[in-house]
């Protein structure tokens, strides 16, 4: 066991930075960027923690991830215990303390966050759970009675794969439908390699089906099947079909040859592993020079990928400044790292292109900011005659997604709010139709991995209770 | 889901396939298709349900070797699994007696257009169908959709079976008898589908084509399959794939059609020389 260490000294400790590679060579692979924490690192990182009781940062993480419980267990160089400590409460650990936005959450009411370093605990988890994996640590599940309740999930992102993986914890028998090949949802076809490894995806998955849960693959609820067939054969439904719509600015030359959605580029990229084209089959094109639109994870994570796969320049164009860009920072910062130019203040309206089809620029017109509008950010109003044309061959559309109707279409008696989001009760995310319940995505709009999870776990308790008072869908 | 139950060769290159996949077969209708792929590195290609058989849960698909996935699909035998099915995906046809309707396919269309002709005929309707191929050989189902039309005419380019010449010079003929054809459905290569249009527009008469956009996913999450119709910004695995061809814009739908054609040229050359190398 490591040393115990005074608080004072705790307190002078400066957090452990986490190793990453460098720009210039990761530019050149689908490496992971961040390299991890060694276990000293880890151990080090992990006596800063002060133990707080009650402890701030758990109601900072929808997941309810044991914090301090699992920080001392790294501390007492139980590496093993402290995976299985946060898989208690969390099914995908090593996705989280990846991809979660910390510093919005658990970091964010970390009491060292007054003096703005608050423990990491994101890159702890993510150590916890790389450790655990690569010593092949199993976990010794409960002895659970089985109930003979059946749950149908619609979806195999974070929000299906939690409420699955709680509810097989609680001894129900769980099936998955999911419309694509894999399960996995943005985590498998959206967020790039280079952030998270697919491998690790894939394990985290096949622990949750070691659970027992059941994944249908190519089957599309509302099509293959409706979600009112569903009702049937289950006794409770959850739907987190998220929301994977692409929008699109509706300016003209938008369907030119090489405009492409981040979720078209993205795809073709994560899921049919397009960047080991022709090792795979699917292809996928870059541009010399493109253009990203918008400035969230998607808009880094599409121009972080078009760099990797060979672009010479690559340039963010969003409409509003750096500090409303709605992307994690640590994101920006890795883009700016690796040469990737943000063009503030930008607005496109127009995508120039050739006879064949070809994109030969985008037009666009600068902006300002004035006013607030309703969201309190201030709305960007165009610079009267301040168009230009930047010289572009590609660009990539990544302004946000929306609600796929399929779903909805098919599920009688579930309301949907004007933007086609299914409405919920918060606590419960029981939908208006009874033994129904929705979370992630398609509830919210596009949000986070966390909040996903977050629904997840409380939709896996609500129908826990529903199912347990006797109710269900099915006539028996 | 997805095992081969029989497979025929039709044609020179074009391969007929029956599919074990109930859960597909039950929701069947013409005009809708499926996505498949090979084996885990492929890609996702759309065909269309050429047929269906809820008793047996088998939809069956007819595809022509033009690169490297049709290849694969055309090496796979009996009894062999498909790695991904998915389906039946996009909008069925809208089926309701007209009256008189042409059906006009060329290629693998032909296939394309069987169910559409044979529930338009159950439905009370005098079908006229017209299919066409660039040589005898080539043409293929004669036999079944002459069961199911009233009247089947045929042509190929070469002159070597039926009439010499192009479907749409049937059809001219068609439309100059017939006065009163209520629509028309025409699938095969894009430049079949806008010369039947061309060919339909003095004639007014509303032509309904189905579009072979490039696909990934089938579920409206990508916007690779998106075409302008009527000058708005359409999907054609959700919103399709049948569109008004007269409002379809060809140009742009053609040259998205080709967008990744060098790729995937090079990929087949490179398949076809390592096969070689197998078989050799
Ligand atoms: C490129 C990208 C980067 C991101 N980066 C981050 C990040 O760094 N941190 C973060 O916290 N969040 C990030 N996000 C957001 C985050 O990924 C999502 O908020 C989260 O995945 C939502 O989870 P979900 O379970 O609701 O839905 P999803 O992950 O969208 O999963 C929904 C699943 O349902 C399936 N489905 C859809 N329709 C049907 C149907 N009809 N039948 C059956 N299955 C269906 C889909 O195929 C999919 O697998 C990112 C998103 C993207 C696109
Ligand atoms: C809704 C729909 C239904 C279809 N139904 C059938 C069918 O029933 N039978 C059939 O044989 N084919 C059908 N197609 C076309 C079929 O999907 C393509 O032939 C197939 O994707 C080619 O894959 P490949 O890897 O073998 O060839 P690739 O290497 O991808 O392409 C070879 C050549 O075909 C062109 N091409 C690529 N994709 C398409 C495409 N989607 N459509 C047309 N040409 C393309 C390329 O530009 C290239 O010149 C359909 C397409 C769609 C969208
Ligand atoms: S799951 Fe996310 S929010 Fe919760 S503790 Fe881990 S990193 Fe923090
Ligand atoms: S708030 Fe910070 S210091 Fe306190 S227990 Fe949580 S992680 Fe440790
Ligand atoms: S194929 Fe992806 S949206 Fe149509």
């Amino acid at each position: 066991m490591a040393e115990m260490i005074p608080k004072p000294e705790r307190m002078k400790r400066s957090p452990r930075q986490m190793p990453e590679q460098d720009p210039k060579k990761r530019i050149r692979n689908f490496d992971e960027v961040p390299l991890g924490y060694t276990a000293e690192d880890a151990i080090y990182e992990a006596q800063r923690c002060l133990q707080c009781d009650p402890p701030p940062c758990v109601s900072g993480c929808p997941a309810e991830v044991h914090v301090p419980q699992f920080i001392q267990k790294i501390v007492e160089e139980d590496f093993a215990g402290a995976c299985i400590e946060i898989l208690k409460t969390n099914s995908l650990p090593a996705m989280c303390g990846r991809v979660c936005p910390q510093e919005e959450q658990c970091q964010r009411v970390c009491v060292y966050n007054k003096k703005d370093k608050p423990i990491a605990i994101g890159r702890l988890e993510r150590f916890a759970a790389d450790w655990a994996r690569e010593h092949r640590v199993k976990e010794k599940l409960l002895e659970i009675r089985k109930k003979d309740k059946r749950v149908a999930v619609v979806g195999s992102g974070p929000a299906g794969l939690t409420c699955a993986a709680d509810l097989a914890k609680m001894g129900y028998d769980v099936t998955i439908f999911e419309a694509l090949h894999k399960p996995g949802g943005v985590l498998i076809y959206g967020i790039p390699e280079f952030r998270l490894p697919k491998k690790i995806v894939g394990h985290e998955i096949d622990k949750v089906k070691e659970l027992g849960v059941k994944v249908t693959t190519d089957l599309v609820v509302g099509i293959t099947k409706s979600v009112d067939e569903l009702v049937e054969e289950f006794d409770a439904i959850f739907l987190a079909n998220g929301a994977g719509a692409p929008q699109f600015m509706h300016i003209p030359g938008e369907n030119l040859n090489d405009v492409y959605s981040a979720n078209e580029f993205l795809t073709r990229s994560n899921l049919m592993k397009a960047y080991k084209f022709p090792e795979f089959d699917t292809p996928i094109k870059v541009g010399k020079k493109v253009a990203v639109i918008g400035a969230g994870n998607v808009a880094m994570d599409a121009a972080r990928t078009a760099l990797r796969l060979g672009a010479k320049e690559v340039y963010v164009v969003y409409r509003r400044t750096r500090k409303e860009a709605p992307a994690r920072v640590e994101e920006i910062a890795h883009a700016e790292e690796e040469g990737i130019r943000l063009d503030f203040l930008t607005l496109p309206v127009r995508i120039i292109g050739d006879d064949k089809g070809n994109v030969t620029g985008m037009e666009c017109i600068k902006m300002q900011l004035g006013e607030p509008d309703e969201s309190g950010r201030r709305k960007p109003l165009p610079v009267k005659g301040s168009n230009f044309v930047m010289q572009v061959d590609m660009v990539i559309n990544a302004i946000g997604t929306m609600a796929n109707p399929i779903v909805a279409r098919s599920a009688t008696g579930v309301q949907t709010n004007r933007w086609g989001y299914f409405t919920v009760d918060e606590e419960t995310r029981a939908t208006s139709r009874e033994g129904v319940f929705a979370g992630g995505d398609i509830t919210r709009g596009s949000a986070t991995v966390i909040s996903a999870i977050g629904d997840g776990k409380k939709a896996a308790r609500a129908i826990d209770c529903y199912l347990s008072s006797g109710s269900s869908l099915r006539k028996r | 889901m997805g095992r081969i139950i029989t497979k025929r060769k039709i044609a020179p290159e074009i391969i007929s396939l029956e599919i074990e996949a109930p859960a597909v077969a039950e929701k069947a209708k013409p005009g809708q298709f499926v996505i498949l792929m090979t084996d885990e590195r492929g890609e996702r290609i759309p065909l269309t349900i050429a047929d269906y058989d809820r008793q047996r849960g088998s939809v069956r698909v007819v595809s022509q070797v033009v690169g490297k996935t049709t290849a694969k699909l055309s090496r796979l035998n009996e009894g062999d699994e498909l790695f991904s099915f998915v389906g039946p995906l996009g909008k069925p046809s809208d089926i309701n007696r007209y009256g008189t309707i042409v059906v006009v396919g060329g290629g693998t269309g032909i296939a394309c257009i069987y169910p559409i002709a044979r529930e338009l005929k159950e439905a009370g309707n005098r079908v006229i169908t017209i299919i066409g191929a660039r040589t005898k050989e080539l043409v293929i189902m004669e036999e079944e959709l002459r069961k199911v039309s009233t009247e089947l005419l045929i042509s190929t380019d070469d002159g070597s079976y039926g009439k010499k010449g192009f479907v749409t010079d049937v059809l001219e003929e068609v439309l100059r008898k017939e006065k009163d054809v209520k629509k028309v459905w025409a699938i095969g290569p894009a430049p079949m589908m806008r010369a039947v249009c061309k060919a339909t527009k003095p004639y007014n008469v509303e032509t309904i084509v189905s579009l072979n956009a490039i696909m990934v996913d089938g579920t409206g999450m990508c916007g690779t399959c998106r075409v302008t119709v009527d000058g708005e910004t359409k999907f054609t695995c959700v919103d399709g794939p049948e569109f008004n061809g007269h409002l379809v814009d060809w140009a742009e739908f053609m040259n998205r059609l080709a967008r990744y054609g060098q790729l995937e040229k090079s990929s087949f050359e490179t398949y076809k020389r390592e096969r070689g190398k197998d078989n050799g």
